[in-house]
């Protein structure tokens, strides 16, 4: 399937990344008209499971992927629907992006991948298959990179990126993450289940958006850019991160796994977020929630952790 | 999972040169449209796939006012449905045609 209607700047600056479908954002991110999907709707390719449980199907499966250009050069895209499933990873949602990543990966030149984030992770109805879609996704990931191509991920959905998800986007060259962004591997409502309540109070908003939210993220290095919610915003961010991003060796690994260790060693006895912030040095630490992107960016800028440039 | 298929007859041709077109999204009391150019001129066909059963009528109603209302010949329109409440099925048709009534720029 393909787009044909023009984008202006205006549309860019004034539409929300949040509230925008996943063809939406495909359709504004990208260069007017230069996006070709794969696999489109009209092709059926539905998951072989929700029947069994006598739920709707949708005609691409949670996900658009795809071939398009920005800032007037080629790239794959993939986007996931946040609002079907919550975005989660089926077996048909997990062999298009696996699919997509192993085409980056035999590309030459080699040309950068985005993926935009939007999920709650695998879908249950389909455990072991959307489980395994996972790993498959992590090995193509981590071999279209070794081939060269930068992989960028894009958080500001609202079904965040969790479970399989987080995972994935641990993979990627690089993250852009707006406020409404969140990245983790197990969610709210799982770790309290799990663990209790007085390790994790789902139901404390403010704790969640401080710990797993896209201003955390960033200031522990976990994302590399935080942005504004608008298609913009995450176009200028996906523009600078492709060409920032960096090369995918031993050295950058053994740096990354450096400062992991050095992570650990500094924040590891911190029992929130805001610990983190005061002794990363941040005056008035309580603040930081409350900052605008303009603010906060300087201060993240400045903060120890993001200026590495390991993943 | 219950599923409709209705033919009819539609007036004239639906305007515009787009294929296709994809407008909404399955999730709770909303539902997707997709609409190909692949019929004769005159006639149109509404697929529906509805995990509601019990309704068949309410759908009949809806697809009857639509032909009526936009007469969509040459459209096939497939319905993957998320339990939408009968307004908004009417919303999405209507969208799923203008959509596809856009010319190619």
């Amino acid at each position: 399937m393909t787009d044909q209607k023009t984008v202006t700047p205006f549309q860019r600056h004034t539409s929300s990344w949040y509230e925008s479908s996943a063809r939406d954002r495909v359709r504004l991110l990208l260069d007017a008209g230069s996006f070709r999907e794969f696999i489109g709707p009209e092709a059926r390719e539905m998951s072989p499971h929700l029947d069994l449980f006598d739920l709707p199907k949708q005609f691409d499966d949670g996900i658009v992927v795809g071939r398009g250009m920005l800032g007037g050069k080629p790239l794959f895209v993939a986007a996931q629907e946040g609002r079907f499933m919550g975005g989660a990873f089926g077996e048909v949602h997990g062999a298009k992006l696996t699919g997509l990543l192993r085409a980056a990966r035999d590309t030459r030149p080699a040309i950068p991948v985005l993926i935009l984030f939007d999920t709650g992770g695998v879908r249950l109805q389909e455990a072991n298959a959307g489980e395994l879609s996972i790993s498959e996704i992590m090995r193509a990931l981590v071999e279209a990179r070794t081939a060269g191509a930068k992989v960028v991920g894009l958080i500001g959905g609202r079904s965040g990126c969790y479970g399989g998800g987080g995972l994935i986007a641990g993979t990627c060259s690089a993250l852009a993450v707006s406020e409404h962004g969140r990245i983790a591997v197990s969610g709210p409502e799982v770790i309290e289940t799990n663990r209790g309540i007085e390790e994790f109070d789902s139901k404390d908003k403010s704790l969640v958006w401080r710990t797993m939210g896209g201003r955390n993220r960033r200031l522990i290095g976990g994302a590399d850019a935080f942005v504004d919610d608008t298609i913009e915003a995450f176009r200028a961010a996906a523009l600078l991160l492709i060409e920032r991003a960096p090369a995918f060796d031993l050295d950058m690994l053994k740096a990354e796994q450096a400062r992991l260790t050095e992570r650990l060693q500094r924040f590891g006895d911190c029992a929130d977020a805001v610990d983190i912030w005061a002794r990363e040095g941040i005056a008035d630490a309580r603040s930081v929630p409350g900052l605008s992107t303009e603010a906060f960016t300087a201060i993240a800028d400045k903060a120890r952790e993001p200026r590495y440039d390991a993943r | 999972m219950e599923t409709f298929s209705y033919r009819q007859t539609a007036g004239r041709r639906s305007a515009g040169t787009r294929a296709q077109a994809i407008v909404g999204v399955v999730a709770s009391g909303n539902l997707e449209v997709l609409v190909e150019r692949v019929l004769p001129d005159t006639e149109c066909q509404i697929d529906v796939s509805t995990p509601i059963s019990g309704f068949g009528k309410v759908w009949e109603a809806v697809v009857a006012d639509f032909v009526e209302r936009r007469s969509p010949g040459g459209l096939k329109l497939s319905i993957n449905d998320g339990g939408a409440r009968a307004d908004t099925v009417a919303l999405r048709l209507a969208q799923a045609v203008r959509l596809i009534e856009e010319d190619m720029k």
